[in-house]
């Protein structure tokens, strides 16, 4: 993991000073709400429907087991013993009191964390697939570009007061789980014949009211050039994004307005200015990233063992675990095993102190003491021995962190919606419940295989609810909490946005609608076939004949 | 008048800026000051007259400006505001790098408009050098603003050397 250093230190330590100052003139009443609102935002600070809610900055995803023991701390000293994890590899406060934010912040500090850029106007987070540097199909590790991105993204002058938040993601694999083409820039590591690493580059995506799929810029840009040809597309943005329009202002507007082809040559002739510049990446300092990023001390192990084989055949709930929830690794008798913090009855993503000060434990006892967080809200460990596999699944067990059905449809991904977040028409906690109590049967649940199932509780989509093969947004009806539904999305290489089903549904009847789409699915479904490969072959009206049949 | 600060320090305002929509005569009206800032549209249609009249000119840019529009005029030209229509309206940083390091403007480069503490530690890395600061800030709060950080990551304008070339 990166390290910080006496400078990263030093401006990590003059943020909360500045955040403590500005905190205190608010307080006084030298600064206005208007005035308060972007540093707070730019801090991680909301208001939100019932108190603040802070939401801290998890960069990529990558955390260590000291920093999350001191995330659990927080959520007890702070918050009322739990935290969630949002589907931003960011973690959520939902009741800290704004005078104690500043102290809060400093204790982040002290495990080199923040909340540095969360929200706003400014460049947010940048994410990464969670099984970045151990996936089998890595083309290139990512998470030291990602690095490099979050130290130039962070208080970059120009670019701190943007027409609207800017996502940034990076993806170093073949089977892509950064949602990457969703984002305001998506950056696929790839290389050219000469094995030199470069990127793809997509602007323009993006979820929210207007869901669009990135448009590639540049084929292939050298390394050296990232960070003066993210600046050139960050210029461009800034200056050309519109303001007037709170709806209209992300990139993507801007994108279809111009088109690919205008914007390119826009950051094409801003680029060529500092192209070569002082700004150009050095192998030096790419190296020195990489530093942080090299394998753990891994022991050389057979890829098969006799005695978890044994296990599986004797623990049924086991053997689905293993086929769910533990992924092949790029060394030889290493896995990567995801928790799912989905158990039915708690709000997708939320995690308790104790369970995060367990998985802390766990990942110091099985994985190196390294702990990521992915955007499906879930937690991975990325490097259990495989031999450890079954006393660390019974482990989890007492903690309810055991449950088999990654990937399968009661792993919701769920935004906070009406229950916390101040800008939701419905709420979506509760609808992610109900229908986790309707395919609560193992078995149903493994019949129906691989399955996204995303809710958002309003138009900006922080469940991603457009790129889930089922996707649940809430709409508001003369007052009424409304559910939309769309089938089809997806998130990863082949992404592809859903198609709404047709007039909005009200709460109750979200499970049954859900299993009458489900049931369609399984009629339908041909040997080999999950949900989204059938809705591609059958398209959307078999579905929609279903769930209206009976309507006037 | 406005409190301003000009490198660091607060300076007196000799300079007297006229509206968008005021016309020449504003300008060649105000005997009482001899500097006098005019918007973009003005400057680009009456260049001849103002750089013949008495006054010394500088020129301001609303948000949506573009800087390259003074190309040609950078060189000579003492000074050019760019103004913040809203704090939270970020363009004029990048108007500001422009005419620092595109259009390499050595003159004096003032932040007009809502110009509030917390902001200008940024704009000063994005090279403006004077600050005409919004009513009810105060001045004591706005020259502590400039060593809120030690340093930044970036390339920027005042220190064009980012920091992984410098650690
Ligand atoms: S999608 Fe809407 S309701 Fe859900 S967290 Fe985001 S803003 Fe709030």
């Amino acid at each position: 993991m990166y390290i910080y250093d006496q400078y990263d230190n030093q401006m990590l330590q003059d943020r909360i000073t500045q955040f403590r100052d500005q905190t205190r003139r608010f307080l006084a009443g030298d600064l206005t709400n208007e005035q308060f609102l972007p540093l707070r935002l730019q801090n991680g600070l909301y208001m939100q429907r019932l108190a603040h809610m802070l939401r801290v900055a998890i960069p990529y995803g990558l955390l260590s087991s000291r920093q999350l023991r001191k995330l659990a701390s927080i959520a007890r000293d702070y918050d009322k013993g739990y935290a969630h994890f949002s589907t931003r590899q960011n973690i959520q406060y939902n009741w800290p009191q704004l005078e104690q934010v500043p102290d809060l912040l400093a204790e982040l500090a002290q495990v080199e964390m923040h909340a540095i850029q969360t929200s706003g106007n400014c460049i947010r987070n940048t994410t990464t697939d969670q099984f970045a540097g151990v996936a089998p199909d890595e083309i290139e590790d990512s998470r030291p570009w990602c690095e490099i991105i979050r130290q130039w993204s962070t208080f970059h002058p120009e670019f701190a007061y943007l027409p609207r938040k800017f996502k940034i993601a990076v993806c170093g694999t073949v089977h892509d789980q950064a949602a990457t083409q969703v984002h305001d820039i998506g950056l696929y590591l790839k290389k050219n014949d000469q094995g030199e690493v470069g990127f793809q580059v997509l602007v323009g995506g993006g979820l929210g009211r207007t869901p669009v799929i990135g448009a590639e810029i540049c084929d292939f840009l050298p390394w050296q050039h990232l960070l003066t040809y993210l600046d050139a597309i960050m210029r461009v943005y800034n200056r050309y994004g519109r303001r007037d329009n709170k709806y209209k202002a992300r990139i993507k507007i801007l994108m279809k307005e111009i088109g690919p082809e205008e914007y390119r040559r826009r950051v094409e002739a801003e680029w060529q200015h500092d192209k070569d510049g002082p700004g150009t990446l050095t192998q030096e300092e790419v190296d020195r990233c990489k530093a942080f990023f090299t394998d753990p001390a891994y022991e050389t192990l057979p890829d098969t063992d006799a005695a978890i084989e044994a296990e599986a055949g004797k623990d049924v709930m086991f053997s689905h675990w293993l086929e769910r929830n533990v992924a092949a690794h790029k060394k030889p008798g290493y896995r990567i095993v995801t928790l799912c913090l989905k158990e039915t009855g708690v709000a997708p993503g939320d995690v308790t102190d104790r369970q995060m000060d367990f998985i802390a434990d766990l990942a110091d006892r099985f994985s190196f003491g390294e702990v990521r967080v992915t955007h499906e809200q879930n937690v991975v460990l990325a490097d259990v021995r495989l031999k450890d596999l079954y006393e660390m699944y019974r482990a989890c067990m007492t903690e309810s962190l055991a449950t088999p059905y990654l990937g399968l449809i009661n792993d919701i991904v769920c935004c906070p919606g009406g229950d916390y977040c101040s800008l939701a028409n419905a709420k979506s906690i509760p609808i992610a419940e109900a229908i986790q109590r309707r395919f609560e049967d193992y078995d149903t649940q493994k019949a129906i295989g691989d399955l996204t199932l995303n809710i958002s509780g309003c138009m900006n989509a922080c469940g991603h609810h457009h790129v889930g093969n089922i996707g649940i947004l809430g709409v508001d009806k003369k007052g009424e909490e409304f559910y939309q539904v769309t089938l089809g999305g997806s998130a990863d290489r082949n992404a592809a946005l859903g198609s709404v089903l047709g007039p909005s549904f009200a709460q109750e009847a979200m499970p049954d609608v859900i299993a009458k789409i489900v049931d369609v699915y399984m009629e339908h479904r041909q040997e080999g076939e999950n949900f989204l490969a059938t809705y591609n072959r059958i398209g959307i009206e078999p579905y929609k004949e279903r769930v209206y049949a009976n309507a006037d | 008048m406005p409190t301003l600060i000009k490198n660091g320090q607060v300076a007196a305002n000799d300079w007297q800026l006229v509206d968008m929509d005021a016309g020449l005569d504003k300008v060649e009206g105000t005997d009482t000051v001899s500097n006098v800032i005019v918007p973009l549209a003005m400057w680009l249609a009456e260049k001849d007259t103002l750089t013949g009249c008495d006054k010394t000119i500088g020129v301001w840019l609303d948000s949506e400006d573009d800087p390259y529009s003074l190309a040609d005029d950078v060189a000579s030209l003492p000074l050019i505001a760019l103004k913040f229509p809203s704090f939270r309206d970020g363009r004029a940083y990048s108007s500001a790098a422009i005419l620092r390091t595109r259009l390499n403007f050595k003159g004096e480069l003032r932040a007009v408009g809502d110009v509030l503490r917390d902001q200008l530690y940024y704009m000063q890395k994005c090279g403006f050098d004077s600050f005409e600061l919004s009513d009810g800030v105060k001045t004591e709060d706005a020259l502590s603003a400039f060593s809120d950080f030690h340093t930044g990551y970036q390339s920027t304008v005042t220190e064009p050397t980012p920091l992984f070339r410098r650690r």
